[in-house]
């Protein structure tokens, strides 16, 4: 069976949720809009104060070409443009919608059928997934209309969709390919004839039989998609590492991108927000959240709008338990701590992950052994040892040429450390600083 | 016999070839540095901290013999003392330089600003800050790691447990400035030693509105302005929400202490004000 061909960790699947089938969740009393969902420029706020919105309203459009408009979830009143503090615990600024009644914008089409087929050319699907502010939903949030204009020189081969779901506890994307197969496998079948391809992969890891049956069932009926059943490993589900499992190439150091390979790389969340996009017109407000942890009463997988706070989807699912010691914004491996659970449900909240405090609590780290496993299990090809510790000491010049910008910040080095090192701690520090200083000499000249 | 002779002989010319060569060589590629440069340098304190903006001591001292005036120009560590050594060996009148110390910007002690998450990571402020806002809400305030403490190479700041925060020794601080540049959130500040050690300065460096900044710390500036209206030496500026008291306009009259509803205006080592205190019980 198929997987990416270096390094590479197992953690525990703890797939506690994969039997939930997804639940809508209720409506929030006021919805937060951070205005910053995404790689790139901020959005820039199209409402002000007082003005009344539908469920799919644009309320702030994209900062830039790289950037993404944000849509109201929510029917109300625009309550305020202040700063909030989002998942990365720093206040930016936001747009409060406080909300009244469930009103939706008229040009969306919210009955349950299927729509097959995509009559619009390429440049228009692409147009409409830019005018739905549709994002990589894997984590990422790069916004999808830019990974599908390839720059010059490059021409893509074939789509790649990530169903590997490879972070443990987060079951989203398989409810998904679980109940929504046939929209993803349109979605995949409008992301082809947006980059002129005949070809796609379904990536998905055989821990989720279902999900491989079911969609190797149903693609069948759609010329050019396959799909490919991988072997576990962590991080099958980061771009290059999938690449590499599925069509066997690597993709060079930054600046490179998978399209420099021929390869156009999208979540089975992003080829859902794609259907919904072109087909049913309708903008990117909600998404699946896991909410899960082994303390919480009831693990489950909800469709959330946008900005409905994660204390009350924690709620809905059990409530926080007294024992908690971390709240995690999306897997485990990946996922940030929050610093509050008021935080906005965001276009990359993939899950939240209730800890308790026995397992939140960091082990001490112990001198470094040499044992070199974290070397043999980077899947990128790294030191991690050598780039934490000259991260440590602000070497920023030796970090940048061992090729520090690589990393992909997946974790496997700390997860595997038999001293319990803080290495990516160290890595993600130098790499923001290394970027900075490459920022900078670009700017430059 | 003939082989000892043999091999002294043909060491001997080896060595005396190479010695011309090297005589030539010496006088032919010889660089000239300006003996002065080596003076000066030997008058610096060699702690090479970078304070004064050069690489190093001597790149500091070989600034001085070249520029050919010593406006500006300061060792911080070793102050005007050591200026006026570095000017008498020039022959060159040293700059009147004002004396620095390191102020920290933040009052969010423990009590002032409570916790409300713990940070578990690498006890460093860089890796804090860039991590998320901080323990306790206050995303612009001290983080508490201690980077500035291991920055100082004159053991002049310390953590005090009791308050969290560092606390500069005036005695020891050079003023040198490693310890801004370790600090990721800019709360340290290079402020004038100011007449009799006294200063008055603005303790807080959090930018949000008033009603965020006053409900994360106790003694957070709320940009309420008061201060800006009661200076009568227009010192004070507000900007984002946050006062900054321009030491080259302040006069230390402490007007703005008193009128600061959050206490946030420090004056530092004035003697305690007993007689106003009377005065306005009376």
């Amino acid at each position: 069976m198929k997987t990416f061909r270096i390094g590479g960790v197992h953690p525990a699947e703890n797939k506690l949720s994969a039997g939930k089938a997804i639940r809508v969740a209720e409506l929030p009393k006021q919805a937060v809009f951070p205005l910053s969902q995404h790689i790139g420029a901020p959005a820039v706020p199209v409402v002000k104060k007082g003005d009344a919105v539908k469920v799919g309203t644009k309320i702030a459009e994209a900062g830039g070409f790289v950037s993404a408009a944000v849509f109201s979830s929510v029917s109300g009143k625009v309550n305020k443009i202040d700063n909030v503090v989002d998942a990365s615990g720093y206040r930016k600024p936001a747009i409060f919608i406080d909300v009244e009644g469930d009103e939706w914008e008229d040009s969306i089409d919210r009955t349950p059928s299927l729509v097959r087929e995509c009559r619009f050319s390429p440049e228009e699907i692409v147009a409409k997934i830019k005018d739905a502010g549709v994002v990589g939903m894997g984590g990422a949030c790069f916004p999808t209309h830019v990974k599908l204009t390839p720059p010059p020189g490059c021409k893509a081969e074939c789509v790649i969709i990530n169903g590997v779901e490879c972070e443990p506890y987060l079951t989203a994307d398989h409810r998904l390919m679980l109940e929504k197969t046939e929209e993803i496998l349109v979605g995949v079948s409008i992301l082809m004839k947006a980059v002129k391809v005949d070809k796609a992969y379904i990536g998905i890891e055989n821990n989720k039989p279902d999900a491989i049956r079911l969609m190797a069932e149903k693609a069948s009926a759609y010329p050019g998609i396959e799909v490919v059943p991988l072997k576990v490993k962590y991080p099958q589900g980061g771009e290059k590492q999938l690449i590499d499992a599925i069509i066997r190439r690597q993709v060079p150091a930054p600046p490179a991108i998978p399209i420099n390979v021929g390869a156009v790389v999208q979540n089975v969340g992003t080829a859902f927000a794609v259907y919904e996009a072109v087909q049913k017109n309708k903008p990117l407000f909600e998404r699946v959240v896991t909410v899960t942890g082994k303390s919480l009463a009831e693990p489950s997988n909800f469709l959330a709008r946008m900005g409905t706070p994660m204390s009350q989807l924690i709620d809905a699912a059990g409530g926080l338990p007294e024992d908690t010691g971390k709240v995690v914004g999306g897997g485990p491996m990946m996922g940030k701590a929050l610093a509050t659970v008021d935080v906005p449900v965001c276009k990359g909240s993939s899950g939240i992950l209730v800890i308790n405090e026995k397992e939140a609590k960091r082990t001490a780290p112990q001198p470094c052994i040499r044992c070199a496993k974290c070397v043999s299990v980077c899947p990128m090809g790294l030191e991690p040892y050598l780039l934490a510790t000259c991260s440590a000491h602000g070497d920023w010049e030796r970090v940048e040429h061992e090729m520090i910008m690589s990393c992909i910040e997946c974790g496997s080095c700390q997860f595997t450390c038999p001293s319990h090192r803080p290495m990516l701690d160290y890595i993600r520090l130098g790499k923001g600083k290394v970027g900075g200083i490459i920022r900078a000499r670009n700017a430059k000249k | 016999m003939n082989l000892i002779l043999v091999a002294v002989i043909s060491l001997g010319a080896i060595g005396l070839v190479s010695a011309v060569i090297l005589y030539f060589a010496s006088k032919k590629f010889a660089v000239y540095e300006d003996p002065r440069i080596g003076k000066v340098a030997e008058v610096l304190p060699q702690a090479n901290c970078g304070g004064c903006g050069y690489p190093g001591c001597s790149g500091f001292a070989s600034a001085c013999v070249k520029a050919g005036s010593l406006e500006g120009k300061l060792c911080p560590v070793g102050g005007q003392a050591t200026m006026e050594k570095v000017a008498a060996i020039l022959g060159l009148a040293a700059g009147a330089a004002e004396p620095k110390v390191a102020v920290v910007r933040c009052n969010g002690t423990c009590a002032n600003r409570p916790k409300l998450t713990v940070y578990d990571s690498v006890r460093s402020c860089a890796v804090a800050n860039s991590t998320y806002g901080g323990e306790t809400g206050c995303t612009f305030g001290c983080l508490g790691c201690g980077d500035c403490v291991s920055a100082c190479q004159f053991g002049a700041i310390r953590m005090n447990p009791e308050t969290g925060l560092p606390e500069v020794d005036e005695a020891k601080c050079t003023a040198c400035g490693a310890c801004v540049k370790a600090c990721p959130r800019n709360i340290i500040e290079l402020r004038p030693k100011g007449k009799n050690s006294r200063r008055v300065y603005v303790q807080c460096v959090n930018k949000d509105k008033g009603a965020v900044a006053r409900k994360v710390c106790t003694a957070a500036c709320i940009g309420c302005g008061k201060c800006v209206k009661v200076c009568p030496f227009e010192a004070i500026t507000l900007e984002n929400n946050l006062a900054y008291i321009d030491p080259a306009k302040c006069k230390l009259c402490r007007k703005c202490e008193t009128e600061c509803p959050q206490g946030a205006i420090v004056a530092a080592n004035f003697p305690p004000r007993k007689a106003k205190a009377e005065e306005t019980s009376n």
